[in-house]
């Protein structure tokens, strides 16, 4: 069997046409992944690819957090701005510590394009909290030392 | 201390949880074979003698939802929802990421017992190590012969695949959840049809959260009997409770329906840190209303919740010391809501932003008393008044926080005021 990546659209008589907006969303990825931001021509190469309108791309992709339209660092350090956190000594505590650090407030991005800071909704680690994530990779039980080792390593690698 | 030897939590813990192989080791597909000996009918049967119900947050019993899939409809899906995103809640992340199996085999009975041969797995899209397990746990399904065509000799047919979103509590809403598998914008749609009546592609769709689906081999392996002899009178079988906030042990802790909310926080949870009191509880994440320390006793079940003024949710418990700022508390929470408002309709989207400044301003000393009937007001303006039932989950906790810590509010004006 091979549907090993199990990402792709229903197949079925009566399902080849929704189908193709259907993909939309992992499209949209796709399209993010070279920039790091969808980029108008990533747009309309979208559109055209499942037969939609620019317009209908934007509609739906303007509607979710995780695609942007603007360019953002190499790195994106989403701190989790939830209660949970906030009441493990965190959100505010480690933006602030972080932002400090980078000369950057959450929203902005170092001048050498390498980390982006953000505040962003519970992570669903309340229970491992504070927490945070960078890029892909989700960090827990931060600490001031925690936060210090993550940056150092991430500055080694820009 | 209630005893109980954990059911859905009892893989997690081994070595390599996430593998099909550990999953078999522990005898898991064994509810699957035999599901797949019953009826659909009496798989439906058995799981609403079982008293399950939903564990997303609204309750709904399972085996009812079922029921209502018309049985001649050509084509049926099934959604499972891993759009955690409730503030507070982090149990579904936890059997996606070391449990899959346990969701999957759920899911292949749910169709089978619907008569769905296509099931659409959402995940949130910042569950990155999730998206990873679930293509894995899926991929190895089929290997083994428990998806596909056929199934185990069946003649029963499913295919599944999953689908990641992109940063949208809302689309955690089963309706905003079919838009989004279509490849909209997540806005809910109106209530009823119902998804089992009319969901993706306006095909009868059963909805389902991943702790409900985990519970279903166990039902089909053990029995209705069984699972309806946990609990109390209408909350059944055992239940995750989240437990975060001011607590010594933070975590997950699987313990039957009816446990009390002290039971929980003092002997599972460790207590409260710095040996300090409770002042506030949020029961079942941030969208049910809070209760005080003199509710501890209260057992967590969807009846006796209500019956406090509050609801079971997700069962994800926030705990909150005595020191705690009860208007930061409010505060934060309403700004999660504010921001994740899908815009759809107006009390939500613009009764939000206004109690949102109000309190901002509050916090801020900036504000007159007046500003408690205003923020009286525009609750009253948005509380059942919205197209989904966002619009209320936003409100509760701001309610519930000023009636109950109407002094700390109240502290917050101006000298002169
Ligand atoms: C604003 C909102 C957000 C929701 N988020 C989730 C969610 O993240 N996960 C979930 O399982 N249910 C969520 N629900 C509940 C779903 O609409 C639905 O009731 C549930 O997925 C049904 O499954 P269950 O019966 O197994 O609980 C949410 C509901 C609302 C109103
Ligand atoms: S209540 Fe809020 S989230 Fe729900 S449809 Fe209205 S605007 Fe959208
Ligand atoms: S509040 Fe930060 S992870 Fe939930």
């Amino acid at each position: 069997m091979s549907r090993n990546d199990s990402t792709d659209p229903p197949v079925g008589s009566a399902l080849i046409e929704p189908a193709k907006q259907a993909m939309l969303l992992s499209a949209l990825y796709i399209a993010q992944e070279q920039n790091g931001y969808l980029t108008p021509e990533a747009v309309e190469r979208t559109a055209q690819r499942l037969g939609l309108s620019e317009r209908d791309v934007y509609s739906t992709a303007s509607f979710y957090t995780l695609f942007r339209m603007q360019p953002v660092g190499r790195y994106v350090i989403q701190v989790c701005d939830g209660l949970s956190c906030y009441l493990a000594d965190g959100a505010d505590t480690v933006a602030d510590y972080i932002g400090a650090k980078l000369g950057i407030a959450p929203g902005e991005t170092t001048p050498d394009n390498a980390f982006s800071l953000e505040k962003v909704q519970c992570l669903a680690s309340c229970g491992t909290a504070p927490a945070m994530r960078v890029n892909d990779q989700l960090y827990e039980h931060l600490t001031a030392a925690a936060i210090d080792a993550i940056l150092e390593r991430l500055m080694g690698e820009v | 201390m209630t005893q109980w030897t954990p059911v859905l939590l009892a893989n997690v813990q081994r070595p390599n949880s996430e593998k099909i192989g550990t999953y078999l080791d522990g005898g898991g597909y064994q509810a699957l074979r035999k599901a797949l000996q019953m009826t659909p009918d009496e798989v439906i049967a058995e799981v609403k003698n079982s008293g399950l119900r939903g564990r997303g947050g609204a309750g709904f019993p399972t085996g009812t939802k079922w029921s209502f899939v018309p049985k001649d409809a050509p084509v049926k899906y099934l959604a499972v929802n891993t759009d955690e995103g409730e503030p507070g809640t982090f149990k579904d992340r936890l059997i996606v990421e070391r449990d899959p199996h346990a969701i999957l085999e759920g899911v292949i009975i749910a169709a089978y017992a619907v008569g769905a041969q296509r099931a659409f797995v959402y995940i949130r899209g910042e569950f990155f190590l999730g998206v990873k397990r679930w293509i894995k746990a899926i991929a190895d399904a089929y290997e083994y012969g428990f998806l596909g065509k056929d199934i185990l000799g069946s003649g029963f047919n499913l295919d599944v695949s999953v689908h990641r979103g992109a940063g949208a509590y809302i689309c955690g809403e089963e309706t905003a959840m079919i838009e989004s598998l279509e490849g909209k914008r997540g806005e809910p749609r109106l209530k009823p049809p119902y998804p089992a009546q009319e969901g993706l592609w306006y095909k009868p769709t059963i909805v389902q959260n991943c702790e409900t689906l985990a519970n279903i081999p166990h039902i089909i392996e053990r029995g209705a009997a069984w699972y309806a002899g946990i609990g109390t009178e209408q909350s059944k079988g055992p239940k995750i409770f989240c437990v975060s906030g001011h607590v010594n042990r933070p975590g997950n802790y699987e313990l039957p329906l009816g446990v009390t909310l002290r039971e929980i926080i003092e002997e599972h949870a460790g207590g409260v840190r710095y040996g300090r009191k409770v002042k506030a509880i949020i029961p079942g994440g941030a969208s049910t209303p809070m209760l005080t320390a003199d509710q501890l006793d209260v057992p967590m079940a969807f009846e006796t919740l209500q019956a406090a003024g509050s609801a079971l949710g997700t069962g994800a418990v926030i705990v909150m010391d005595e020191e705690t700022d009860m208007v930061e508390v409010t505060r934060r929470i309403t700004r999660f809501f504010v921001h994740e408002s899908c815009g759809e309709c107006t009390p939500c989207r613009v009764g939000g932003q206004r109690i949102l400044e109000n309190l901002d301003r509050l916090a801020a000393g900036q504000a007159e008393p007046a500003i408690m009937q205003e923020l009286d007001r525009l609750s009253q303006g948005i509380m059942g008044l919205t197209f989904c039932p966002m619009g209320t989950g936003m409100c509760e906790p701001i309610t519930s926080g000023m009636r109950l810590f109407r002094d700390e509010f109240t502290a917050r004006f101006p000298e002169s005021a």
